[in-house]
């Protein structure tokens, strides 16, 4: 038996009709219910569980419990699978209904959006029709306006007609009447005690071709006066206006060129734009004020609004710099406040100075122009010189103490001096005793020598003393 | 400082050239004073009430005519016995003025049917035939020498520009107007300002030779120009037209510089906006019975002082009737200060404010307005001072100092209906319907 029969659906016994309790086979029918267990099994593909040899019906218990297990086996199976059918019929039974959910709820939106649909386009309708309606009435109403404008030219063109007639009408009136009247011979006249002279005294003129060609001559002379002061006028205007472009376009290529210089990054730039200033001034100092030409012009021109554009752009520049770098210690580009400030101080500081000089100079000035009498003279040229005399005088006490204490120390050398002369004289009389002493007392014999001794000694001590006399004369004589 | 009143009647009260005497009439008697002492130096009797009186340009001259009578009386000051009467029998006076140079007299005869230049040096009698019947047809350049007309023949709009010295024709010439409604020289004398009626704004400008030098239309179809001035010193010509606005030429390109707009509702401006406040005697309600009434006019008079209001303020406007014709609406008067720096306009549906505009900046500088409509302002020829009056008794004075009203000091009301300067910038004379007044001016600015 193939084993796709297997999953024939009669396979699958209910499990309620396992009978455990054995209804099936009783001890009767045993040999009926081995049989028909043969029967089922050799249906399903199993080996017989008893061999039909002798008429034995034995049953080999091995084969049965193969069969058994095989049974077993195949029931597992068959569970596991239906159990997997359940579970897929499951899902698929939810997929199902979640896809009727869905399905459901796009045909609600599919509505939905139809009748929306169905209003805008309702809706588109109307403006339409909206529109139309006006673009009728905008036309409705032009035409009015020209319909209107016709017929305000046509009034008008049949009043101007009609004015005309009514004037012909008028003026042929007026000569009318006029003719009627001078026909009159109507007494019109002046009446005039006496004719009186012309403002500037001068007699009426005749006439004559002359004077009409005067009239004429005078007529344009006014008109040529005129203009030449308009021109003279314009041409002054012109020439200011002229200098304040030259002198702004001069100042413009300065401060262009200073800050040109001082910056790095525009150093080919510099380059270029220093050639171009050079050729402009070149041009603007050939450009002598009064040449009028348009090339000149134009060129005045352009180069100015170059000018301009160059430094607007370094403004802008400057600004964003300024902007983005807010505390820079970049000695060139120093924030605005801070530059202020320092502007504010140094023009402080230069004020100060200005008065500070006006005060000296105005000292100065009345210092030397007011006359002053001789006292106060004095007392002022005196007072110039105080510091020096203060001087003088501390160097004159100081003076006068050394002199003092030279005088001293004299006094203390003459009286040493004479003190010494004393002693000297005490000396010399002693020396004398001595002496007196020794020649008296020691022989002639030996006088040769100790006089030679004592010559030696005396002459030596009188050195010694020719050396202090000298001294003590000089101070004696220094005293003096 | 107010003199005393006189009287005169038909407002003709003018002043002197030469500022020495100031000539009055009264009916039919002309009064000749001294400005100074206001005695009556010359009387003269016309034929007739007076109805123009006007002196001639040498001050030696008074021409008094008399329109009903189609008589003009000439009086002469040196000569007080010396008497010319010029009597244009049936045709009609309609004008009369003097010529600038002071010898002849141009009448105007009725229905415009011819202008007749009487000489009072020869005995030559001019006539000019077709003269046009407009608002001003005639005028002469500032020096005295070129007089234009305006002519019309054959419904077209010609302008003849004549020598006055001899009255020769100069230039005749068509202009390129529909219906001519004036012309003016400018100071200078070299270019000639011509309009069209208020139906097309339409403004030519043609040199003295008769070259047409420009023209300038600033819209179409609304009603057009109003009023025009020229500056003193020829550079602009002011365009008042009946939109409101204000437009100025320049005398060099003729194209629009600016135009001064009148709104009705001033904001955003540098403005001064003076308001006339009144303050009436403190009179209860109640108290205000019939015996109060007849108790003196001091009653009545208000106090009226200047009071300056925040911007942004409204201007009191009055709509005009616009079914009838020449309606109360856009810039009727404008006048410019003698120094060229000022230019006060009035604008018709503003009836109570004058605005002043500063030259220089060409931007409104003050605008004064009143209790009652302005009827007329004037500058002084000497100073930028604007001395206005509302036909109520009193009279107002602004200069770029500040702005005054001043009480006309007189027994019973002196209403003041107009007023001019004498020509030295002294003193303002003011003209009620009766009566006339001086008024002097301190030697220092009056604030």
């Amino acid at each position: 038996m193939s084993p796709s029969r297997l999953y024939t659906p009669s396979v699958m016994p209910p499990q309620n009709s396992f009978n455990v309790t054995g209804s099936f086979c009783t001890v009767e029918n045993i040999s009926e219910c081995i049989l028909y267990i043969n029967q089922e099994l050799s249906s399903l593909g199993f080996p017989p569980i008893f061999r039909n040899q002798d008429g034995i019906r034995d049953v080999d218990a091995v084969v049965a419990l193969n069969n058994i297990y095989d049974l077993l086996q195949l029931h597992r199976q068959t569970v596991g699978m239906m159990e997997d059918l359940e579970v897929d019929q499951l899902k698929s039974s939810s997929d199902l209904h979640y896809q009727h959910l869905t399905n459901s709820r796009l045909k609600d939106q599919l509505e939905l959006s139809k009748k929306e649909n169905m209003r805008l386009h309702e809706r588109e309708r109307q403006l339409e029709t909206n529109m139309k309606t006006l673009q009728n009435c905008l036309k409705d109403a032009k035409e009015e306006v020209q319909r209107l404008q016709g017929i305000i030219a046509s009034r008008a063109t049949q009043y101007s007609h009609d004015i005309k007639r009514r004037e012909r009408e008028y003026s042929k009136v007026k000569e009318r009447l006029n003719q009627l009247l001078i026909a009159r011979k109507d007494k019109h006249g002046m009446e005039v005690l006496n004719y009186v002279g012309r403002p500037d005294g001068r007699r009426c003129l005749w006439k004559t071709g002359k004077t009409e060609a005067r009239h004429e001559g005078e007529m344009y002379k006014t008109l040529l006066n005129e203009f030449d002061n308009r021109q003279r006028e314009l041409m002054m205007e012109n020439m200011e206006l002229k200098k304040v472009l030259q002198q702004m376009k001069r100042e413009m290529m300065a401060v262009l060129n200073s800050k040109n210089i001082c910056k790095k990054e525009e150093k080919q730039s510099n380059h270029v734009d220093q050639q171009t200033n050079s050729d402009d001034e070149e041009n603007s100092f050939k450009e002598l004020p009064g040449m009028s030409c348009d090339h000149a012009r134009e060129k005045l021109t352009n180069s100015i609004r170059q000018q301009w554009r160059k430094l607007k752009h370094h403004v802008e520049k400057l600004d964003n710099q300024a902007s983005i770098v807010q505390a820079d210690d970049n000695e060139e580009m120093i924030s605005k406040q801070v530059h202020d400030e320092e502007t504010e101080k140094l023009r402080l500081e230069i004020q100060q100075c200005k008065e500070f000089i006006q005060t000296q100079q105005q000292l100065l000035q009345q210092q030397l122009n007011t006359p002053c009498d001789e006292e106060t003279g004095a007392v002022l040229n005196d007072c110039y010189m105080l510091e020096e005399k203060e001087r003088l005088k501390e160097e004159w006490r100081g003076f006068a103490e050394q002199k003092k204490n030279f005088e001293m120390e004299r006094r203390n050398f003459t009286e040493a001096a004479i003190r010494l002369g004393h002693e000297r004289k005490s000396f010399e009389d002693d020396r004398a005793m001595w002496l007196k002493h020794q020649f008296l007392n020691t022989s002639f014999g030996d006088h040769m020598k100790p006089q030679c001794r004592m010559t030696d000694e005396l002459s030596r001590h009188s050195v010694h003393e020719e050396k202090n006399l000298p001294i003590s004369a000089k101070v004696s004589k220094s005293h003096l | 400082n107010f003199s005393e009143v006189l009287k005169q009647s038909n407002q003709l009260s003018k002043v002197s050239p030469d500022g020495k005497y100031m000539a009055t009439c009264v009916q039919y008697r002309l009064m000749v004073r001294d400005i100074n002492t206001l005695q009556i130096v010359h009387l003269y009797s016309c034929m007739d009430q007076v109805m123009h009186m006007e002196w001639s340009a040498d001050s030696l001259f008074i021409l008094c005519a008399m329109y009903k009578r189609g008589l003009v009386q000439v009086w002469s000051l040196e000569q007080p016995d010396w008497h010319c009467k010029i009597d244009e029998g049936s045709i009609g006076l309609v004008s009369s003025r003097w010529s600038p140079d002071g010898r002849h007299i141009l009448n105007t005869t009725e229905f415009h049917l011819r202008i007749t230049v009487w000489s009072l040096c020869t005995k030559s009698v001019s006539y000019i035939k077709y003269p046009k019947a407009c608002q001003k047809g005639m005028d002469f350049t500032s020096d005295g020498r070129y007089m234009a007309l305006a002519e019309r023949r054959e419904c077209k709009d010609y302008i003849s520009v004549f020598v006055c010295d001899d009255w020769h024709l100069l230039r005749h010439f068509e202009s390129e107007t529909q219906d001519l409604a004036g012309l003016e020289w400018s100071p200078n004398g070299c270019v000639l300002a011509v309009w069209d009626s208020c139906l097309e704004y339409k403004m030519l400008l043609y040199s003295l030779d008769g070259r047409l030098l420009s023209s300038y239309s600033a819209y179409e179809w609304s009603l057009g120009i109003k009023s025009v001035t020229w500056s003193p010193s020829s550079q602009f010509l002011v365009i008042g037209s009946y939109d409101e606005k204000v437009r100025i030429l320049n005398h060099i390109t003729w194209k629009k510089i600016t135009e001064f707009e009148h709104p009705g509702t001033i904001s955003n401006s540098k403005a001064v906006v003076f308001k006339e406040m009144e303050k009436s005697a403190v009179v209860g309600r109640d108290d205000l019975s019939i015996h109060q009434l007849t108790v003196g006019n001091s009653l009545f008079s208000t106090q009226s002082k200047y009071e300056i209001t925040q911007l942004p303020t409204q201007v009191p406007v009055i709509k005009p009737d616009l079914d009838r014709a020449n309606p109360k609406i856009g810039i009727s008067a404008m006048a410019f200060s003698a120094d060229n720096r000022y230019l006060a306009t009035k604008n018709d549906n503003m009836p109570q404010s004058l605005w002043v505009w500063d030259m220089q900046r060409l931007s409104l500088l003050a605008v004064l307005e009143q209790t009652a409509p302005v009827r007329c302002f004037n500058w002084d020829p000497c100073r930028p001072r604007l001395a206005l009056c509302t036909g109520n008794t009193r009279v107002y004075l602004w200069s770029p100092a500040g702005c005054v009203s001043v009480n006309v000091p007189v027994e019973g009301s002196f209403q003041v209906q107009s007023l001019f300067w004498h020509c030295s910038g002294n003193s303002l004379i003011l003209l009620s319907k009766e009566q006339l007044c001086l008024c002097y001016m301190d030697s220092d600015d009056k604030k």
